[in-house]
């Protein structure tokens, strides 16, 4: 499964970036977004449920966030 | 003399509602023009700009109440202002002690905050109740779509702020938990089953755990808006206090219809006074019970008058 870690990158450059490495998997693929506490984990899900994906869950690591997605289809 | 160098001819009904604005200079005024919610399509903004190169002198003016103001423009160019606009069907706007133009945040169509269409509203409140004289002062209106209320909705004399009430399907969970991570307000909390628990005294109605929700398992149960009334702002502001929630957009003209009816008996005789100084000096409850019986399942139980906001904090008394 491909980790993306958008640790330490604010809102909105996190999203954007996490829409540049879901072009790189296929539909249907899963894929992990660890995210920061605060903004981050408050928008990019949304932001990336409005645009089709799948979210499939979230977990509490030690400071972060750890978003599962399923890619949408195109 | 000829009449013709006494008096220079006028279409007075050009100035019955309005929109025609003395400035400083001799002769010139400020032509306020009628751009309902602030949205303006483009083929009409180019008829304005073109207006405002021939009869202006270069520059416009953009409103906080998010018109387009013709600016220094000579009152004996009123007709061919007004005509040449209409031609790009741009419409003046109005002052006075009247209804004025709604103001109205971008709503849901493209906003992801947006949960009501603000635009739909102000448009449809501009055709209806535009120009309404109040007989006693000005009564503005202003939408906004979500709790952020980018518009400030309750400065106005009838204040919209969209909302939801969330509800919560459990067998749609999958226990992400991403609503209790979006909710800013406390009003969710994770169980120990796993689930979210709603505490409905700290929502807002803002709809983030809708949004996130992957899926769908939140619903709107309720949607429409939030009233505020009695706001404005100038050298003595009151901000609205509440009085309605989850009003279906379907009856924004009625009940903004029902508090102008109430303002203008109550205020009768006491000259230039704004809603919220009526509603401050008649008692909240008088104005409630009349909406209640015309809205009986959106009206609160109970408000308290618009509150005054202090603006000369940090000056000596």
């Amino acid at each position: 499964m491909t980790t993306v870690d958008l640790r330490g990158v604010t809102c909105p450059t996190n999203f954007v970036k996490a829409k540049l490495a879901l072009e790189m998997v296929d539909a249907g693929e899963v894929i992990e977004f660890l995210l920061d506490d605060g903004e981050p984990v408050k928008n990019v899900p949304r932001s990336l449920k409005s645009e089709g994906h799948k979210l499939l869950g979230l977990k509490e690591a030690e400071g972060y966030y750890i978003l599962t997605l399923e890619k949408g289809e195109e | 003399m000829s009449d013709e160098k006494k008096s220079t001819a006028i279409d007075l009904k050009n100035l019955k509602a309005g929109g025609f604005i003395k400035e400083r200079g001799k002769d010139l005024f400020t032509v306020r023009l009628r751009v309902p919610g602030g949205r303006l399509p483009v083929a009409r903004l180019k008829k304005i700009a073109e207006v405002a190169e021939k009869y202006g002198q270069g520059m416009v003016h953009l409103s906080v109440r998010q018109s387009v103001e013709l600016i220094n423009i000579n009152f004996k160019d009123f007709d061919a202002v007004v005509a040449q606009l209409g031609e790009g069907t741009q419409k003046v706007a109005s002052c006075g002690a009247r209804v004025r133009v709604p103001t109205a945040c971008g709503g849901c169509e493209y906003n992801p905050n947006g949960l009501v269409d603000t635009q739909k509203s102000a448009l449809e409140v501009d055709e209806k109740l535009f120009g309404t004289p109040t007989g006693h002062h000005k009564f503005k209106v202003g939408f906004a779509g979500c709790p952020f209320d980018c518009p400030k909705s309750a400065t106005n004399d009838v204040g919209f702020q969209g909302a939801v009430w969330p509800v919560l399907s459990v067998e749609e969970c999958i226990g992400c938990g991403l609503c209790d991570k979006s909710c800013t307000e406390g009003a969710i909390t994770m169980g120990e089953d796993g689930k979210p628990r709603f505490i409905p005294e700290n929502c807002i109605y803002c709809g983030d755990c809708l949004k996130v929700c992957p899926t769908e398992a939140w619903r709107a149960e309720k949607k429409g808006y939030t009233v505020r009334i009695g706001g404005k702002w100038g050298r003595r502001p009151l901000v609205g206090t509440l009085f309605a929630e989850f009003l279906p957009e379907e009856q924004v003209v009625a009940f903004i219809a029902a508090v102008l009816a109430w303002y203008k008996e109550k205020a009768e005789g006491q000259g230039r006074v704004r809603l919220g100084d009526v509603i401050r000096a008649e008692g909240p409850e008088a104005l409630l019970a009349c909406l209640r019986e015309q809205f009986p399942a959106f009206v609160v139980d109970a408000t308290i008058p618009p509150q005054a906001i202090a603006t000369q904090v940090g000056k000596e008394r």
